[in-house]
């Protein structure tokens, strides 16, 4: 049977490559909690907590996942990468620096897990198709109605990264 | 240069230093009632300030929606950013501008005409004086109020507005910093979730505490008032994993049942309504001995669907209540809360942080008052209130369902000669002000049912809204009947009544080209003088390459739609290509649009465009589920909305504006783009839907009925 109020427990992982330990009193408390509440990293949004929209999609050892219905205890010893990791203002993410070229978002609230989801996309394939983008990104929702420049811009950074890769 | 006439805005909020200030060498700091909802709505106002002041876009900082701050605009909303705060704020600056103008000439013993600003310089013929407004903001007081005298920069001599400009927001989201409300954390915050009344008087018999405790696995409290029960504690997973439990261990009374039969828009012909006309009187009964058309058109419930469930902070010190929110409008739920509180309003600050888009009247403002609820139950800890989704879907407001009669006598040519619009809905209207928030309704003593309302003519309109064609009919009149007791909690979305109105115009006159056996493009601009109008409908047709006799019935179609939104802001035509086999795929879209004086030209394409694809959306798979129990779509996949591989690549044209009036764009394509779908879907079949959304089950229907 299980504790009304279990004692913490440690959970050791890498975000954006750096090693953490947290203690979580509940082996069930999502790694999106554990992202947002333990570690002040809020780039990683909620949207649903039903694994339905893709706002908090981060990558787990290299595939994109959702991290509202993840339990925290499934990602010790495993690499998580979140919207924070993968570039900067100062050193932007190919990803990131054609969006905004293209200004593709409105609200922007969707755009992290779209960035991860593109991300995961370019690692895998570097010169997807706009069916293909679309396809990739079906998992992601957008409200305000930013498909189409969101498309461009993934596009964009993969043209991007294959000059980048050819030199 | 002309001398205008003071805009609303200003004469509500007429000091100067309301709206500009000078906070710090280089720097300019402007306040706008407005707020960003994520339509781009801060950097055209940054572009509009800079140009009118004569400074760089990089030297101004926007405070907005603050009740301690900022002016009262009253909400952010119906497209009206732009054409009204922008344009305050426009003459604001422009009289800011020749104050500081009129000093640099008494300094230096000039006449002011021989003086000009570059970027916040002062120069005199060309030459720099050495002043600039930071040097003379210590002479210019900007306590005092705006007087209509100061003369605008002519639209010719713009070099920041009418340019794009990059969204000022964009970066950090894209980075993911904290941008959002939902990601500010207060010392000692605790986390709160409610455990929702199911409806007005409903009462709450039981609690079983103990049981919800278990299911948090954690550290929790209660709140409890009247019938508003909260759960509260430290730690987010323990507290959401009590609210989710929670149901579950609650017994409510006076919980009215719901029947399937709410969510169809017909339900509301069998309902009580407060009715009235608008427009010429009915013609005589002789008159209908004419050719005579009419159809009804309808579209069931929709919900706003933000991307990110509502959210607040509140924070209750020394009997001070601060409230922080995405709501449209901080001093009206400022006096909601203060009302719900029986607080004085100068003892409550407001303050806007965005959210994801809200297209309208969200749940934004009932977190925010849940959050106040709490944080004055707890002085001292700031609350955290995030609704749950299963929460924004059940409890938000939603758009209401409509059905739109439209009935015309026709001329020889089959020309509408007397038009009769005959409209039933709910509310558009249920902001807060006059109690219209969920958590007053469950604390002792509720506000009385407010009085039923929609907004007036004056406003746009709201079941009303674009139910006026703009085409030259002879004779035309509205019949509305609002219906005062809806299924659910109805309120305004992108456009209230604009999009199902628009819809049944335009498809009724795809009903009525056909049955003249004309091209529906030449049928329209046979009937419509405005050369504006026209302009967007030829232009649109000549992106599409529209040609006039493309054959029915062939699974693919093409159509087209019209409409000047509220007919008094920008112009917006759609054509829309798409096939149909059981369900429709979008193939392309264009539209053209006059929208007259763009701020940033790609931020007004940016917003025309997400109205397109959220009006597709609605239209192809949108409608509220409700059972017994209420609202029962519940989740994304209970409401689907359009996905990436849905989206059909959009051709957008913004026609060169004549004259320097803003027209709001954000709600023009809704309507139109709806029209366009609905007749290019009954272009492919053949056969003509009329109730939306157009799902399967509909267009299965009609094939099997040909």
């Amino acid at each position: 049977m299980r504790c009304e109020q279990a004692m913490p427990s440690r959970y050791d992982f890498t975000v954006n490559g750096r090693a953490v330990g947290v203690a979580v009193e509940g082996e069930e408390t999502p790694l999106l909690n554990v992202l947002r509440n333990a570690l002040g990293l809020m780039g990683t949004r909620f949207g649903c907590g039903l694994e339905q929209c893709g706002c908090c999609m981060v990558l787990i050892d290299g595939e994109p996942a959702k991290s509202c219905a993840r339990q925290i205890w499934s990602v010790a010893g495993k690499a998580v990468t979140t919207i924070e990791g993968i570039g900067t203002p100062d050193a932007p993410h190919p990803l990131q620096q054609a969006f905004i070229e293209e200004q593709a978002g409105q609200c922007g609230y969707c755009l992290s897990g779209i960035l991860i989801t593109a991300k995961a996309l370019l690692d895998r394939n570097a010169s997807p198709s706009r069916s293909e983008i679309a396809q990739a990104l079906d998992d992601n929702l957008c409200r305000c109605g930013t498909h189409n420049r969101i498309l461009r811009a993934v596009a964009k950074a993969a043209v991007r990264l294959r000059e980048g890769a050819g030199r | 240069m002309t001398a205008p006439a003071l805009p609303g805005a200003l004469v509500n909020n007429p000091r100067l230093d309301r709206w500009v200030a000078f906070p710090a060498p280089g720097k300019v700091a402007i306040a706008t009632g407005k707020v960003e909802i994520g339509q781009g709505v801060l950097t055209a106002m940054a572009q509009v300030a800079a140009e009118e002041l004569g400074v760089a876009v990089e030297r101004i900082a926007i405070a907005s929606g603050d009740t301690d701050l900022t002016p009262n605009e009253g909400f952010t909303s119906g497209s009206q950013s732009m054409q009204f705060g922008g344009v305050a704020l426009r003459h604001a600056c422009a009289e800011v501008r020749a104050l500081f103008l009129r000093e640099a000439a008494r300094v230096l013993g000039c006449d002011a005409a021989t003086l000009a600003v570059r970027d916040g310089g002062i120069f005199r013929n060309g030459a720099p004086t050495g002043h600039d407004y930071w040097s003379l903001a210590g002479a210019v007081s900007l306590a005092q109020d705006a007087t209509a005298d100061a003369l605008l920069k002519p639209t010719s001599n713009y070099t920041i507005v009418g340019r794009n400009s990059v969204r000022l927001d964009l970066p950090a989201k894209v980075f993911g910093q904290p941008a959002f409300i939902h990601d500010m954390v207060r010392d000692g915050m605790a986390h709160a979730r409610v455990v929702r009344q199911p409806g007005r008087g409903a009462t709450l018999e039981s609690v079983d505490e103990a049981a919800i405790r278990r299911a948090a696995k954690g550290s929790i409290e209660f709140v409890k008032v009247g019938n508003f029960l909260a759960i509260v504690g430290r730690e987010e997973t323990a507290v959401d994993a009590a609210a989710v439990a929670a149901p579950n261990h609650v017994v409510w009374r006076g919980v009215e049942p719901r029947s399937p039969l709410q969510q169809e828009a017909s339900w509301l012909l069998q309902q009580p309504s407060i009715d009235r006309t608008i427009g010429v009187p009915e013609p005589p009964a002789s008159g209908r001995g004419r050719r005579r058309h009419e159809a009804t058109y309808s579209k069931a419930h929709l919900a706003h669907a933000s991307i990110a469930p509502s959210c607040a902070l509140a924070e209750f010190c020394d009997g001070h209540l601060t409230v922080w929110t995405h709501a449209q409008g901080v001093y009206p739920l400022r006096t909601a809360i203060a009302q719900m509180l029986r607080l004085d309003p100068a003892a409550v600050s407001v303050r806007h942080l965005q959210g994801a888009g809200c297209y309208g009247h969200n749940g934004a403002d009932d977190a925010a008052a849940d959050a106040a609820v709490i944080a004055t139950q707890l002085p001292g800890t700031p609350i955290r209130v995030r609704w749950r989704r299963e929460e924004e879907f059940a409890f938000e407001p939603m758009a209401p369902a409509m059905v739109v009669k439209v009935g015309a006598v026709l001329d020889e040519a089959g020309r509408p000669v007397d038009w009769t619009a005959e409209i039933w809905s709910g509310t558009h209207s249920a902001r807060p002000g006059s109690g219209n928030l969920l958590a007053a309704e469950a604390l002792p003593d509720p506000p009385p049912v407010p009085q039923p309302s929609d907004p007036p003519e004056a406003g746009g309109g709201g079941a009303t809204r674009n139910g006026d064609p703009l085409y030259d009919i002879p004779a035309k009149r509205i019949v509305h009947h609002l219906v005062p007791e809806t299924p659910v909690r109805t309120s305004a979305l992108r456009g209230l009544g604009a999009m199902p109105n628009v819809f049944a115009i335009e498809c009724f006159l795809d009903e009525l080209a056909q049955r003249a056996g004309q091209d529906p493009v030449q049928f329209r601009l046979a009937q419509l003088s405005d050369p504006r109008a026209r302009r967007v409908i030829e232009r649109v047709a000549a992106m599409a390459g529209w040609t006039p006799g493309l054959p029915a019935g062939t699974g693919r179609g093409r159509g087209i739609g019209f409409a000047r939104y509220k007919n008094r802001a920008a112009y917006a035509a759609v054509v829309v290509e798409l096939d149909v086999d059981e369900t429709v795929h979008l193939r392309q879209v264009w539209c053209a649009a006059d929208a007259g004086l763009v701020i940033n030209p790609d931020g007004a394409i940016n917003q025309l465009e997400g109205g397109i694809i959220q009006s597709a959306s609605w239209v192809l798979k949108e409608q509220v589920r409700i059972d017994t129990a209420g609202v029962s779509s519940l989740d994304w996949e209970t409401y689907p909305i359009l996905r990436f591989s849905e989206v059909p690549e959009i051709s957008i044209e913004l026609l060169p504006s004549h004259g320097d009036a803003p027209l709001g764009v954000g709600e023009a394509t809704a309507g139109p783009a709806a029209a366009a779908i609905g007749n290019a879907v009954s272009h492919a079949l053949g056969a003509r839907i009329r109730d939306l959304p157009l799902t399967r089950e509909r267009i299965m229907a009609t094939l099997l009925a040909q």
